[in-house]
């Protein structure tokens, strides 16, 4: 078991309250396994992908545990958690576009990261070279400027920067999401590739796209107002999604070949609710079309079928 | 005033950045594009980073200038409009960008966006009529006026924001809408929303010009698609004809890598060749052009 997070709580420390963007998350990825964390902004996805590697001065851990190789991490400790960065846990920081420092080349920037983590550079050089030439990068690169690459040159630079010691553990946070269609393949593909030559062991992919990830997740996560909705592997969700926050979600992705003059998509109406004060019970029940009186108590995330987890009444 | 067939027309258009110190170099962003918008009719122009798709949009808007060939707007060239005619021109063609925060300035309320357009356009209305058809403009776009009106950008979502800056647009009636990547930057549940609020405005006789890199949401709004690669309209025609029959290599390479829920990738080669030499549309079909 690579990865495991048990009952996992992080608020935001506001002047009005605590924002509670992660409420309580349990769930496993495998070794090998690439899962996709979908939902809507503000669902609380890039929360907990931050948590699992560094929480920002305003992210409080309230409670639980998060476990990796069957050691836990320290996430509530900021120096503790040096240790396992960027060997451990890697992460592909969202907008990693602008990951890059724009006033060091590629290279100086790379062996200054790997001097701060005590590794030589020169003893990495030839897998860096190897590894860039994988993702269709050349050793030209490491003497530029992050601002002579374009944005999928620089996707593939963090990438591949980000997952050199072999971390068990890489989240991928809206990787493709700035990407052109072709590049945005690309990208995606690259990640799958990394899995399989082992450079990383599980990837976490955090992206708002459904469609992504059921070309290269194994299983996804959909989450919404900072709770789990719904887990099962990529193609059962997406076929057959259990809960109807999941249902609506995929209905309002538009395929190629659906025109609007023929079939009318249409998206959830409403909003999800303040996480400040959220209301108690199922936190989709507004917008929920199949909402009943039982729905004001909290659904539990239970197994309804092997391998399908949810959290709905009526999902069993 | 403009008068007679509200067309936007672009005929051969093309535009030359100067670049390097003395702009001794030049880059050509958009090179020989032609087409039209008609009223009720959504035109989708789609293609990747830096094929000029945002510099057409720009054209059009005359935020920039073309270098060559010539924008017209119920056959005025566009170009050529003084200030006074300029003014009455944003009165029927109009732009949504991608960026629906950065499109307002943070420090006023939303309401801002619309007292500037009828301080403009409407100065000769009374309270109540503004109100009557700021409401209007505001259900058009499905929001409710007292959820957003009197709020500041940062309590809303995206999505109204986004929804705001087309009522904006509507509130003075007009005839064209450049929307450049108005719902790349929001979520899929409230994406087809406001796709389908552009589908209802064609209906009542709005000519869109939808610009976007993703082919699925361009087949869904549009009756017509052009596809730019590095600056030149490699094929173009009825949306329908289009996507069931791709002719040209990249139409189909950018097809074939659109993720969808019910096919996987195939393995697709990445091979498209560099070589800028000068090239034709030739018809395919009936009003479908392809580059040959």
């Amino acid at each position: 078991m690579s990865l495991a997070v048990d009952n996992l709580r992080v608020y935001y420390r506001t002047l009005k309250g605590d924002v509670q963007a992660l409420d309580g998350v349990t769930f496993t990825v495998a070794d090998g396994e690439i899962m996709g964390l979908a939902g809507e902004s503000g669902c609380g996805k890039t929360t907990l992908g931050k948590s699992l590697i560094r929480l920002d001065g305003r992210m409080q851990h309230i409670e639980g545990t998060v476990s990796l190789d069957g050691e836990e991490l320290p996430i509530g400790d900021d120096r503790a958690m040096n240790a396992f960065r960027f060997r451990k846990v890697s992460i592909v920081p969202q907008y990693a576009m602008s990951a890059l420092n724009p006033i060091r080349k590629v290279g100086r920037m790379i062996s200054e990261l790997l001097d701060a983590r005590g590794v030589s550079y020169d003893q990495t050089r030839p897998e860096l070279s190897r590894r860039l030439a994988l993702v269709g990068l050349d050793d030209g690169v490491l003497e530029r400027y992050p601002i002579e690459l374009s944005g999928g040159q620089k996707q593939r630079v963090v990438m591949v920067l980000s997952t050199l010691l072999n971390p068990s553990l890489l989240i991928a946070d809206e990787l493709t999401s700035a990407l052109d269609v072709s590049t945005q393949k690309a990208v995606a593909e690259m990640l799958v590739e990394f899995r399989d030559r082992a450079f990383v062991k599980s990837t976490i992919v955090i992206t708002h796209d459904l469609s992504i990830l059921y070309q290269i997740a194994d299983t996804i996560l959909v989450m919404y107002a900072g709770k789990l909705v719904e887990k099962g592997p990529a193609a059962d969700l997406t076929t057959d999604p259990r809960h109807p926050y999941t249902k609506l979600l995929i209905g309002s992705l538009p395929e190629v070949g659906v025109r609007m003059s023929e079939k009318r998509l249409e998206g959830i109406s409403g909003r999800p609710p303040s996480l400040l004060n959220p209301p108690s019970g199922c936190r989709f029940r507004d917008r929920c079309p199949l909402a009943f009186e039982k729905c004001v108590e909290e659904p539990p995330f239970v197994e309804i079928a092997p391998g399908r987890f949810a959290a709905c009444w009526k999902a069993a | 005033m403009l008068e007679g067939s509200l067309m936007l027309s672009l005929q051969n258009v093309s535009k030359v950045f100067k670049t390097g110190t003395f702009g001794g170099a030049a880059v050509t962003a958009v090179s020989d594009v032609s087409f039209d918008i008609r009223p009720g009719e959504i035109v989708s122009l789609i293609g990747e980073s830096g094929s000029g798709k945002t510099t057409v949009g720009r054209m059009i808007l005359r935020l920039t200038t073309a270098t060559g060939g010539s924008i017209t707007f119920g056959g005025q060239d566009v170009a050529t409009l003084g200030r006074r005619e300029l003014h009455g021109y944003y009165g029927r063609v109009q732009g949504v960008f991608q960026d629906p925060f950065s499109s307002y300035n943070p420090v006023f309320k939303v309401d801002r966006i619309f007292e500037m357009v009828r301080n403009a356009y409407l100065p000769g209305l009374t309270r109540a009529e503004w109100s009557m058809r700021r409401q209007r403009a505001l259900e058009d776009v499905g929001l409710e006026p007292a959820d957003v009106l009197g709020k500041f950008p940062h309590q809303l979502s995206g999505g109204q924001l986004q929804r705001l800056l087309i009522s904006r647009a509507l509130i003075i009636d007009i005839e064209i809408l450049v929307a450049d990547e108005i719902i790349s930057m929001l979520d899929a549940s409230t994406r087809i929303d406001v796709l389908n609020i552009l589908g209802d405005l064609k209906e009542r006789g709005l000519g869109v010009l939808f610009v976007t890199h993703d082919l699925a949401l361009g087949n869904y709004l549009s009756d017509r698609v052009v596809i730019l690669q590095r600056g030149r309209v490699v094929e173009m025609g009825p949306t329908p004809k289009v996507f069931s029959n791709p002719v040209h290599p990249y139409t189909r390479m950018l097809l074939a890598c659109v993720p969808q829920l019910t096919s996987k990738w195939e393995e697709t080669p990445r091979a498209f060749d560099e070589a800028a030499a000068p090239v034709t549309l030739q018809l395919v079909d009936d009003d479908h052009y392809v580059e040959r």
